[in-house]
């Protein structure tokens, strides 16, 4: 930028930005801040300085077995991606480096598959389900994950690939290399980054999936979205807890977001916007 | 290079994410429809049977059902609405020059990895609350009654949340078609004598349109199937006053073992979602062309 820019205009562009910022991430902040309040404090009226205790911390794990459903999400999320992997990484790689005259139809065909609505399916699954035993499992549940999150991977797979110059795997081939060869030492260290990416933002998603993990789960598959959605019933004001609850919920997630803004841009894009 | 031999190893490795999806789609699917067909009730098995249209047309006789996809419409075009303006302001703002930008954009990001019962939550409680919430000590401070949001105004207490959710998405992906902007035609516009108005609707806006396009598309697969905010919220309620298709066709399901008519609602939400996908995947076809 050539043009000079008036210490003024980026004062007030500065103030500007930073107030409506700390506007949005306000109820973020404040369910931290709560969550670090007695259970008095927290219905006490607007204070941003907490006691600093750790009780509801503590007494969230007590009551409720909080790790049970923080581990639940872990093993879901991460295993749910790793099987989508699996799947995925053979089949964007043979549409990104051997595309047919279908192969677009075919990509285009597994997006529509997300936009088919859940509710319209909620009570075939819900039965197949039940009659399989699957119900409140880990394993149904990844599956479901899987299948749910399956077209954003394949896309975003055949994106990053498909930026692999294909010349690269034919200069491998006249040097002699065989598939096997080819596919360890040329293939993998260029293919790396992308299913990295591909794999933080599938993540994220399927820890924040919160239709079929709560329709699905009852007590022993439950991840954190159940959980927390079982805060609503009325029982009483535990904010703290709650803020609690909340604040382990999608520390996690936030944090690892924060660091793949970029990679969300292209996943959910579907490539349309680097 | 495509030799017969590798353009079946293509298919080989392609059909286990072709034959998933595939069976994930129709089988499911097919048994709605064919649920939506049938009296069906799990709790009194003697009465069932096929009974052609009916279950449409008490679906659609039931008021709920108006009111839900009134409702579904609200949501999406006025979470649409304050997303795409609100991320096009914001986008703007965050692109000048200034200190801490970094750290400004994590801020405004944020809510997107908040997951949806958390963030209905966090709202229902903390903020929107007509006793102890933030806006209560707000409307208190000022002198003025506080508002029950989720008794008076459901559907708004509903519309604020999901578009705090979703206008980090937006912001972010308008920030960055705007980053992508060449410098150069700024500056030549500049010199050329275009204000800041006419800059933006010349240069800036067109520049973006893809993005938007995008954004529109994305969000609205999502804000048609809002389910998780007003499970934890209102629960549909009062009455049926914030209550949307899906979390009709759920109530029905689930709750009431109504399955015939549920699943004509399912029918019904995959109709609606297939004129909308019309629409979303003509335009993500030709962004592949590009």
């Amino acid at each position: 930028m050539a043009r000079a820019v008036t210490t003024q205009h980026k004062t007030i562009a500065t103030v500007a930005a930073w107030i409506v910022a700390l506007l949005i991430f306000f109820p973020i902040l404040y369910t931290i801040i709560t969550s670090f309040k007695s259970e008095q404090e927290a219905i006490q009226g607007f204070a941003l300085i907490p006691s600093g205790t750790f009780e509801s911390y503590t007494e969230v794990q007590a009551q409720s077995g909080y790790f049970k459903f923080f581990f639940n999400s872990v093993l879901l999320s991460v295993g749910s991606t790793i099987l989508a992997l699996l799947v995925a990484i053979p089949a964007a790689w043979s549409m990104a480096f051997s595309p047919t005259k279908r192969t677009k139809d075919i990509l285009m065909w597994m997006l529509s598959t997300k936009m088919m609505p859940a509710v319209a399916v909620l009570f075939p699954i819900y039965l197949i389900f039940r009659d399989t035993g699957l119900l409140d499992s880990r394993i149904g549940l990844m599956v479901m994950l899987m299948l749910i999150n399956l077209p954003i991977v394949v896309w975003m797979l055949y994106t990053y690939f498909r930026e692999i110059p294909g010349e690269i795997l034919e200069a491998a081939r006249m040097d002699g290399a065989s598939l096997w060869n080819e596919i360890i030492y040329v293939l993998t260290p260029m293919a790396v980054p992308g299913i990295a990416s591909t794999m933080l933002l599938n993540i994220i998603l399927a820890w924040n999936e919160a239709f079929w993990t709560i329709r699905l789960t009852t007590t022993d598959a439950a991840p954190l979205t159940a959980f927390i959605s079982s805060f609503s019933s009325p029982q009483g004001l535990f904010w703290a807890k709650l803020s609690a609850a909340s604040t382990l919920a999608i520390a996690p997630i936030l944090i690892m977001g924060w660091f793949s803004q970029k990679q969300l841009v292209r996943g959910l894009t579907f490539g349309a916007v680097k | 290079m495509a030799t017969q031999q590798t353009r079946s190893l293509a298919r080989f490795m392609m059909a286990p994410s072709v034959v998933l999806l595939f069976v994930w789609m129709i089988v499911p699917l097919v048994i709605t429809l064919w649920f939506s067909f049938q009296q069906y009730n799990p709790l009194n098995p003697i009465r069932d049977g096929f009974v052609g249209f009916s279950n449409y047309a008490l679906f659609y006789s039931n008021p709920a059902f108006l009111q839900s996809i009134l409702n579904t419409l609200t949501l999406v075009v006025s979470v649409l609405l304050i997303t795409v303006i609100g991320g096009i302001l914001l986008a703007l703002l965050i692109d000048q020059p200034m200190w801490g930008q970094g750290i400004v954009r994590i801020l405004v990001i944020s809510p997107f990895f908040v997951m949806p019962p958390v963030a209905a939550l966090v709202w229902k409680n903390m903020i929107m609350h007509p006793q102890y919430g933030v806006f209560a000590d707000i409307a208190r401070f000022f002198g003025a009654q506080p508002i029950d949001w989720f008794g008076q105004h459901p559907m708004t207490a509903i519309i604020i949340i999901v578009a705090w959710q979703w206008l980090p998405f937006a912001t972010l992906i308008l920030l960055t078609a705007l980053q992508s902007l060449d410098g150069e035609q700024k500056e030549a516009a500049e010199m050329d004598g275009a204000g800041f108005i006419s800059r933006f609707i010349y240069l800036t806006l067109p520049h973006m349109s893809r993005a938007i396009t995008v954004v529109i598309l994305i969000q609205t697969i999502f804000l048609l199937s809002v389910y998780a905010e007003i499970l934890v919220t209102t629960n549909g309620g009062p009455g049926y006053a914030s209550t949307n298709l899906p979390f009709l066709v759920y109530q029905k399901a689930l709750l009431e073992f109504k399955i015939g008519q549920a699943s004509a609602g399912g029918v019904i939400a995959v109709i609606l979602a297939n004129i909308v996908a019309f629409f979303a995947m003509r335009a993500v076809g030709k962004n592949l062309d590009k």
